[in-house]
C-alpha cells in the first residue's frame, strides 16, 4: 500500500455524502420532548424599543416559552473580542434583523409563526448605513490604525507621476448550504450539551457558559461536520447556541434552534465591504515609489472580528508587491447594519483588490501591459524583500509561478489576440488579466497558533482520533487521518476521526486562517509519534531487538525477522500495561507580532498563486462571461492533491461570485433585500468556465517545517478570482480611449459593467 | 400513516417509496414532501437549504404515469415546496433509494465519489438526484445537458467542475442492481403505479383534487375563496416563507383536460395543469428563437412542477413568460361555472397584483398563436446570473417585416412596470418605418414614454431603461443589422 500522504484518498465522508447518510446537526435524532426555537428579529435599523409585547407570541399554539434579554441567567453577550454583541437586543436596536427574543414551541413552524406575532413599538433613531456616512460622522467600532514605512510624504512629493483614485468593494454572504443551527440538551447537575454547526467549538463553549452563568466545564460542544462554513461559522454560531441554551435552561427540555435561510442572511455577519482612497507615486516604468491609502470598512454595529479582519486587509495591501514608502490609515466604521465577520480571506482579499487596482491603473495610465508593471513591482528574492510591516519574505516563488503560468497560458499571444478581436468587435469585447496572490499563513493573534490532539489505539489495533479542528468540507479530517495513518503505518480504514468535542481536546482555536491542517496535523502527528515510540519500545523489550529494527507498514509491524499485525502488537502492549492513549500538542514557531507598532513576523510563511482569466463582456447589457481560466497555485507538497485541487477550484469560483454576481443590496432604510437564493446569486455550474486548467506548483516543498512540508490552501485560492474582475476591467477599458481608467466597482454586475462602459466611452476619468 | 393498504380511500395520499406503498392520512394539506421525508419518515438525506426551490438541496425524483398510462416518466422536483398530496399516485425516489443493500453505490453516486465531487456534502444529495434524473434519460450526457440538469442546484464548495465531470462520466459505470434505466422502465414499476390509479377524486378536509373541468368549476364556484394549486412553485412559498394559513386547496393536477397540449388553427393550446417543461417544449418547437428563454426559466425542478398558466395567473411583473406571450398575442381561456370566455393576455393584468379574474373563475388554458411568415421574434432576459435568476428586465419583440418596411409591431416588457406590459409608444415609433438603425434608435428613445421603472435590488431605474433600449438595438443587430457575434455565449476564449 502506498503511503496515505502520497496518494489522494477521497474525502473521508464521500460515501456518506452521496448516499445521504452523513449526519448534520439537523439530522441528529432528538429526544421526544425536544422544543424548536425561532428568533424574533427587529425590522428597523436603529431604534429604541418602547415596548416589546410578547403576549401574542405566548398565546400561539404550541408555544412553550420565550426568552428576552432579562431572561439570560448570565451575560447577554456573544461577542468574543469586545463584549458588544447582545444575544437579545435590550432596549436598543442596532440593525434591521437583530435578534430581540427567541421562542420555543413544539415544532419548527409553530415557533416561526409565533415569533412573527410580537408587538413591538419602536422609537426610530437616525441610522448610519454606509462607509462614507460613518467616516463623516467619525463612527468607528475600534480605533483606527496607522502604518507608516519609509518617507511616504517626501517620496510622493518627488515622484515623477501621481495618480489618485478610489476602490469600491462589496461584501459577500457566506451562503453555506447548511444554515446556522444549534441544539442544547440539558444534562444532570446544570451541565449543557450543545450540538453546534461551528468552526469554533471552544468559543461556543465559553460563551454559552457565560450566558448560563456557568463555567466552561459545565458545557460540552460537539460538531461532527458542517455543511459549509467559510468563516461564517466562526463567531456567529455562539448566538444560536446561547439562545438555544437559555431556552433549554428555562424549560429544562432540549431545544433545537435551526434558523431559516432568510433569517440567517438577515441576522448574521458577512464579508466586510471596503472603500479605499489612494494616492500613488510612480516612475515612468510603472514602479511604485510611494503610496498613501485611506482604507475603510463597514464593520456594522459591533466589533466582532473586525479588528483582525481590518488588520489583515492592511497587511495584504502589498499583495506580492514591494512598497518602500507607504502610509496606510485603516478605519473600522460603525454602521447600523449587521456586524460583519470572518469570511475566507479575512480582509486579505479586500486589501489585495486595492493594490491590484492601483497597479492596473498605473499600467493603463502609462500605456503599458499590466502584467509587466506587476512583475516590475514584485518582491525581490534578495533585495526589496521586506514587507511594509517588517517581515522578510523568505520563500518568494511568485516570479517562478508567474513566469510558468504566463508561458503555459500563452498570455502574450492571447493579449495580442484579444486586442485584435476588440479592434473589430463593437458589441462583445474580450478582456484578459493575470493577477498574483501572496497570502500570509498564521493567525495574526499569535495565541491562536496552537492545537491539540487526542489519539487512542484500542487493543484490536484500531485508532480513534480527535483533534481541535472542525470539518466543514475542507477535508481536514481526511488529511489528519492520513497523517496518523502515515505515522503508524496503518491503512486509512484503521483510523476513525470522531466529532470535534470540547470534552476531548480543550481550548481549541477556530478552524480558520487556513491553518487547521498545519496546526492539527502537527498535533496529531505528535500524538501518533508518542504511541509509536511506546510500541517500538515494547517491541524491543518483548523481542529483544533494536529500535531501528521495528518498522510500521501497511497495518503490519516488522520486528527484526518477525512480521506481526499492528493489532497484535497493540494487544501485546495492552497486556503489558502500556498506555495506548496520548495527547499531542503543537504551537507554530518563529512568529511574533507587535500589535501596537504593527511590526514583526505575524506569518509563519506565505502561500502563493496566480491566475489568468479571459472574459467576454456584452457592451449592450453589461453581462459578462468567464471564458477561460489558467491557475498555478502553490500548496507546497500537498497533503492530499485531490482535496487541495478542490480547495483551489472552489475558492476561485467563490471569489468569482463575490466579484461578479453576488450583490448585497440594502434599501434606503437599511433593510437587506437580498436575503435568500432567489435574490442573492452565488455562481451556478454554468459559471465554471468551459476552459479551465488548474495546476499546483510542483517541486516547491514548504521551506518551513510544516506537516510534511505542505502549505495551507483554504483561503489563498479565493484571491485568484481577482483576475476575473481585472479581465472585466480590461474589456471595459477597451471601450474607451487609450489610458481610460474603468470606474468599475465590485461586484461587477451587468449594471456596474454597463455604467463603467458608458463612463469610459464618454471619456469620464475615474 | 402506514404501508401496504391496498384500497384507495379519498382521504388518503398514496405513493410508492422504495417499492413500498405509503398511505398517508390525517395530513395537513400544506405538508411538504420535504417535511414528510425529514420529520415523519425520518429520512434525513434530503436537505433543506432555502425552503424556496432555489438551492436544490431538497431535490428528489418523482416517477409518474404518462397520460396514456403505458410508461413512467421520471423528473427531478424541489421537495421543499412540493405539497405531499400532489404526489398521490406517484413514486417518490430519494437519495437513500439509490444505494443497494450491500452498500454498493449507484453509478451517479460512485461517479460523484470518484470525481471528488463532494466537500461539505450538504448539497450533494440534491446533485445526486438531479444527475439521477438525467441518468435515466441520458446516461452519457453532453456537457450542456449536465449543466442544464444541475442548473437548479447550488454548491458553495467545489466550484462545480468535479460535479460536472461526475455527470459526464456516470454512464461509464456498470449497470446498477437498483435503479438502472431498465429497472425504472420495468413492467413491475409500471403496474405498481397503475394499481395506484384511483376510481374517484381525492378529497379530505382542506384539500380536494377534482378529476374533470366540470368538477373543478363546480368546486371553485362552491368555494370561491379556495386556493387553486397547480405545481406549487409559488404557493409553496406562501407556506414555507410567508407562513400563511391557507384556505382550502383545490388541486388542478388531476384534471385530465387541463393536462393536455393541442394544436389547432388558432395555435398551441396549453392546459392550465401542463408543467412548464412541456409547455415551453411546445412553444420552443414552434418558436425555436425562444429556446434560451425557456432554458433560463427557473430550473429543471421548477419547470417540472410549475405550470405556464400558473406563471400567468400569478402575474408577477417579473415573470418571464408574459412578455413574449403578450408580444405574440396569446389569449387565455377563463371559466366560471359553465361560462367560458376568452381574453387577450395583455388585458388580464389590470394593475399590480390585480387581474381581470372574477371570483370563482379560473384559467383553463393559454393559446399561443402559430408562427407567421415574415415575423421576427426574440425575447431577452437580463439578470445578475445567467441560470435560474429572476429578471431585472425581460423583453419580447415581435415585428412583422414587409419588404424593407416594418409592419405590425408588438413589444412587451417585464420588470419595467407594475405588470408585464406592452410598450405602445415604442411600437408606434417603430411601426411603418424602414428596417434601419435610425428607426430602432427612434424607437429606443420612445421607451421612456412607456415606462418609468423602479429601482430595486435587481437593478436601478436607469439601468432598466437603458438596457431596454439596448435590447431593442440587439434585436435590430441580430436581424440583419450585424454579422459580428452579439452574445457572449457565442464565443470561446481567444485561440492560441
Amino acid at each position: 500500500m502506498a503511503n496515505p500522504v502520497d496518494t489522494a484518498p477521497h474525502h473521508e465522508s464521500a460515501q456518506l455524502h452521496v448516499s445521504g447518510r452523513a449526519l448534520y446537526a439537523d439530522d441528529i435524532a432528538l429526544p421526544a420532548d425536544t422544543l424548536h426555537a425561532a428568533f424574533g428579529i427587529s425590522s428597523i435599523a436603529h431604534a429604541r424599543i418602547r415596548t416589546l409585547d410578547l403576549d401574542p407570541v405566548l398565546s400561539m399554539p404550541g408555544v412553550a416559552s420565550v426568552a428576552v434579554a432579562a431572561d439570560i441567567p448570565g451575560e447577554n453577550n456573544y461577542g468574543s473580542v469586545l463584549h458588544d454583541d447582545p444575544i437579545f437586543a435590550d432596549a436598543l436596536v442596532q440593525y434591521a434583523g437583530q435578534p430581540l427574543f427567541a421562542v420555543a414551541a413544539t415544532s419548527h413552524v409553530a415557533a416561526r409563526k409565533a415569533a412573527r406575532r410580537a408587538r413591538i413599538d419602536y422609537e426610530p433613531l437616525p441610522a448610519i448605513l454606509d462607509i462614507r456616512s460613518a467616516l463623516a460622522a467619525h463612527s468607528y467600532v475600534l480605533p483606527s490604525e496607522h502604518l507608516v514605512r519609509g518617507s511616504p510624504d517626501d517620496a510622493l512629493a518627488q515622484a515623477p507621476r501621481r495618480l489618485r483614485g478610489t476602490v469600491t468593494i462589496g461584501g459577500q454572504d457566506h451562503f453555506y448550504l447548511e444554515g446556522q443551527i444549534a441544539i442544547a440538551v440539558p444534562q444532570e447537575g446544570g451541565a449543557m450539551l450543545i450540538h453546534s454547526s461551528t468552526q469554533h467549538p471552544s468559543e461556543v463553549q465559553q460563551l454559552v457558559a457565560h450566558a448560563l452563568a456557568r463555567r466552561a466545564h459545565d458545557v460540552t460542544v460537539q460538531c461532527r461536520r458542517m455543511g459549509g462554513g467559510f468563516g461564517g461559522k466562526e463567531t456567529q454560531p455562539a448566538l444560536m447556541a446561547a439562545a438555544a441554551a437559555v431556552l433549554a435552561h428555562r424549560t429544562g427540555r432540549p431545544v433545537k434552534l435551526r434558523v431559516d435561510r432568510d433569517t440567517d442572511m438577515l441576522m448574521t455577519g458577512k464579508r466586510h465591504d471596503f472603500l479605499a482612497d489612494y494616492d500613488v507615486g510612480f516612475d515612468p516604468t510603472g514602479r511604485i515609489l510611494a503610496l498613501r491609502i485611506m482604507l475603510a470598512s463597514r464593520c456594522g454595529y459591533s466589533a466582532d472580528l473586525s479588528g483582525p479582519v481590518n488588520d489583515r486587509a492592511l497587511l495584504h495591501l502589498d499583495n506580492a508587491y514591494f512598497l518602500e514608502h507607504v502610509d496606510i490609515v485603516s478605519h473600522r466604521c460603525r454602521t447600523h447594519t449587521v456586524s460583519n465577520t470572518a469570511f475566507r480571506g479575512f480582509g486579505g482579499p479586500q486589501g489585495m483588490l486595492v493594490i491590484e487596482q492601483i497597479v492596473d491603473e498605473i499600467a493603463r495610465t502609462l500605456g503599458l501591459d499590466a502584467l509587466g508593471v506587476r512583475r516590475l513591482n514584485f518582491y525581490g528574492v534578495d533585495t526589496r524583500n521586506v514587507t511594509h510591516y517588517g517581515q522578510m519574505v523568505e520563500d518568494n516563488v511568485i516570479h517562478k509561478i508567474v513566469e510558468r503560468l504566463a508561458a503555459d497560458a500563452r498570455y502574450l499571444e492571447r493579449r495580442q489576440a484579444v486586442a485584435a478581436w476588440n479592434a473589430a468587435a463593437p458589441v462583445i469585447r474580450r478582456g484578459l488579466a493575470l493577477t498574483p496572490v501572496k497570502f500570509g499563513i498564521s493567525f495574526t493573534s499569535t495565541a491562536f497558533n496552537q492545537a491539540g490532539a487526542l489519539l487512542h489505539v484500542y487493543s484490536d489495533g484500531t485508532v480513534l482520533l480527535n483533534h481541535g479542528g472542525t470539518e466543514m468540507g475542507q477535508g481536514l479530517f481526511t488529511k489528519i487521518a492520513q497523517v496518523v495513518a502515515a505515522e503508524l503505518g496503518l491503512p486509512l480504514s484503521a483510523i476513525r476521526v470522531s466529532s470535534t468535542d470540547t470534552g476531548k481536546v480543550p481550548n481549541t482555536s477556530a478552524s480558520a486562517a487556513s491553518s487547521s491542517s498545519d496546526l492539527n496535523g502537527k498535533a496529531a502527528q505528535a500524538a501518533a509519534q508518542v504511541i509509536r515510540q511506546r510500541l517500538i519500545q515494547h517491541a524491543c523489550d518483548r523481542y529483544g531487538v533494536e529500535a531501528q529494527q521495528v518498522r510500521f507498514h501497511d497495518g503490519r509491524v516488522l520486528i527484526g525477522e518477525r512480521n506481526i499485525g499492528f493489532g497484535e502488537l497493540a494487544q501485546h502492549a495492552y497486556r503489558a500495561r502500556i498506555s495506548l492513549s496520548s495527547t499531542g500538542y503543537y504551537r507554530t514557531p518563529k512568529i511574533e507580532w507587535d500589535k501596537t507598532a504593527l511590526r514583526g513576523r505575524p506569518f509563519f510563511y506565505f502561500a502563493y498563486g496566480a491566475a489568468v482569466s479571459e472574459v467576454a463582456v456584452d457592451c449592450l447589457s453589461g453581462e459578462t462571461q468567464l471564458l477561460r481560466v489558467d491557475i498555478l497555485h502553490d500548496a507546497g507538497t500537498p497533503l492530499n492533491a485531490a482535496i487541495d485541487l478542490g480547495q483551489i477550484e472552489g475558492g476561485f469560483l467563490q471569489g468569482v461570485g463575490w466579484l461578479t454576481s453576488e450583490e448585497l443590496w440594502w434599501n434606503p432604510q437599511g433593510e437587506l433585500q437580498t436575503h435568500a437564493p432567489s435574490t442573492y446569486k452565488i455562481p451556478t455550474a454554468r459559471d465554471w468556465p468551459a476552459q479551465a486548467t488548474v495546476r499546483m506548483l510542483d517541486g516547491e516543498p514548504n521551506r518551513e517545517d510544516t506537516i510534511y512540508r505542505s502549505k495551507a490552501v483554504g483561503e489563498p485560492p479565493l484571491m485568484l478570482s481577482i483576475s476575473v474582475l481585472h479581465a472585466i476591467r480590461d474589456a471595459v477599458a477597451s471601450c474607451g480611449a487609450a489610458g481610460a481608467l474603468p470606474d468599475l466597482r465590485a461586484p461587477a454586475t451587468p449594471e456596474a459593467v454597463l455604467r463603467a462602459i458608458d463612463a469610459v466611452r464618454r471619456g469620464v476619468v475615474a | 400513516m402506514s404501508a401496504g393498504e391496498p384500497h384507495s380511500p379519498a382521504d388518503t395520499v398514496r405513493f410508492l417509496l422504495d417499492g413500498e406503498l405509503v398511505s398517508a392520512s390525517d395530513l395537513a394539506p400544506t405538508l411538504t414532501v420535504l417535511e414528510y421525508l425529514r420529520d415523519i419518515a425520518h429520512r434525513t438525506g434530503t436537505k433543506e437549504g432555502c425552503a424556496e426551490g432555489d438551492c436544490g438541496a431538497c431535490t428528489v425524483v418523482l416517477g409518474e404515469l404518462a397520460a396514456d398510462g403505458a410508461r413512467v416518466g421520471y423528473r427531478a422536483v424541489n421537495s421543499c415546496i412540493r405539497l405531499l398530496p400532489t404526489i398521490d399516485g406517484q413514486e417518490l425516489i430519494t437519495v437513500e433509494s439509490l444505494q443497494e443493500r450491500d452498500g454498493s453505490l449507484h453509478p451517479v453516486q460512485q461517479s460523484m465519489v470518484d470525481n471528488h465531487a463532494s466537500q461539505c456534502g450538504f448539497c450533494t444529495p440534491g446533485f445526486v438526484m438531479s444527475l439521477f434524473a438525467l441518468y435515466l434519460q441520458s446516461p452519457s450526457p453532453s456537457r450542456e445537458q449536465v449543466l442544464e440538469a444541475i442548473s437548479g442546484n447550488l454548491c458553495r464548495c467545489t466550484g462545480y467542475r468535479p460535479i460536472i465531470d461526475a455527470g459526464l462520466l456516470m454512464g461509464g459505470y456498470p449497470t446498477p442492481g437498483k435503479w438502472s434505466r431498465e429497472a425504472a422502465a420495468s413492467s413491475v414499476r409500471l403496474q405498481a403505479l397503475q394499481a395506484l390509479r384511483r376510481p374517484r377524486a381525492m378529497r379530505f378536509p382542506g384539500f380536494q383534487a377534482p378529476r374533470s373541468c366540470d368538477e373543478l368549476a363546480a368546486a371553485l364556484e362552491a368555494d370561491p375563496a379556495a386556493v387553486l394549486l397547480a405545481g406549487g412553485t409559488d404557493i409553496g412559498l406562501w407556506v414555507t416563507q410567508q407562513l400563511r394559513d391557507l384556505p382550502s386547496i383545490i388541486y388542478i393536477g388531476e384534471v385530465a383536460e387541463l393536462k393536455c397540449i393541442r394544436s389547432d388553427a388558432a395555435g398551441i393550446v396549453i392546459g392550465a395543469a401542463v408543467p412548464l417543461t412541456e409547455g415551453w417544449g411546445a412553444i420552443v418547437a414552434a418558436y425555436p428563437q425562444l429556446a434560451e428563454l425557456a432554458q433560463r426559466f427557473g430550473s429543471p425542478p421548477v419547470r417540472n412542477s410549475g405550470t405556464l398558466c400558473g406563471n400567468i395567473a400569478n402575474g408577477s411583473p417579473i415573470g418571464d413568460a408574459m412578455p413574449v406571450l403578450i408580444a405574440l398575442g396569446a389569449e387565455i381561456e377563463l371559466r366560471r361555472g359553465t361560462h367560458t370566455r376568452h381574453l387577450p393576455l395583455e388585458r388580464f393584468y389590470l394593475g399590480y397584483q390585480r387581474k381581470d379574474l372574477a371570483s370563482g373563475e379560473f384559467i383553463v388554458a393559454v393559446t399561443v398563436p402559430a408562427a407567421k411568415v415574415g415575423q421576427r421574434l426574440a425575447s431577452y432576459k437580463l439578470s445578475k446570473r445567467f441560470d435560474q435568476d429572476i429578471s431585472a428586465l425581460c423583453a419580447a419583440f415581435v415585428v412583422d417585416h414587409q419588404g424593407d418596411r416594418i409592419g405590425a409591431v408588438r413589444i412587451a416588457f417585464g420588470g419595467l412596470a407594475a405588470v408585464p406590459a406592452r410598450a405602445r409608444a415604442t411600437e408606434a415609433a417603430l411601426s411603418g418605418r424602414p428596417w434601419s438603425e435610425d428607426s430602432f434608435e427612434i424607437a429606443a428613445a420612445a421607451l421612456a414614454q412607456d415606462f418609468q421603472p423602479l429601482t430595486d435590488l435587481r437593478a436601478s431605474s436607469a439601468y432598466r431603461l437603458q438596457a431596454a433600449g439596448n435590447l431593442l438595438r440587439r434585436f435590430y443587430l441580430e436581424h440583419g443589422g450585424s454579422s459580428v457575434p452579439l452574445r457572449t455565449a457565442q464565443i470561446a476564449a481567444a485561440p492560441t
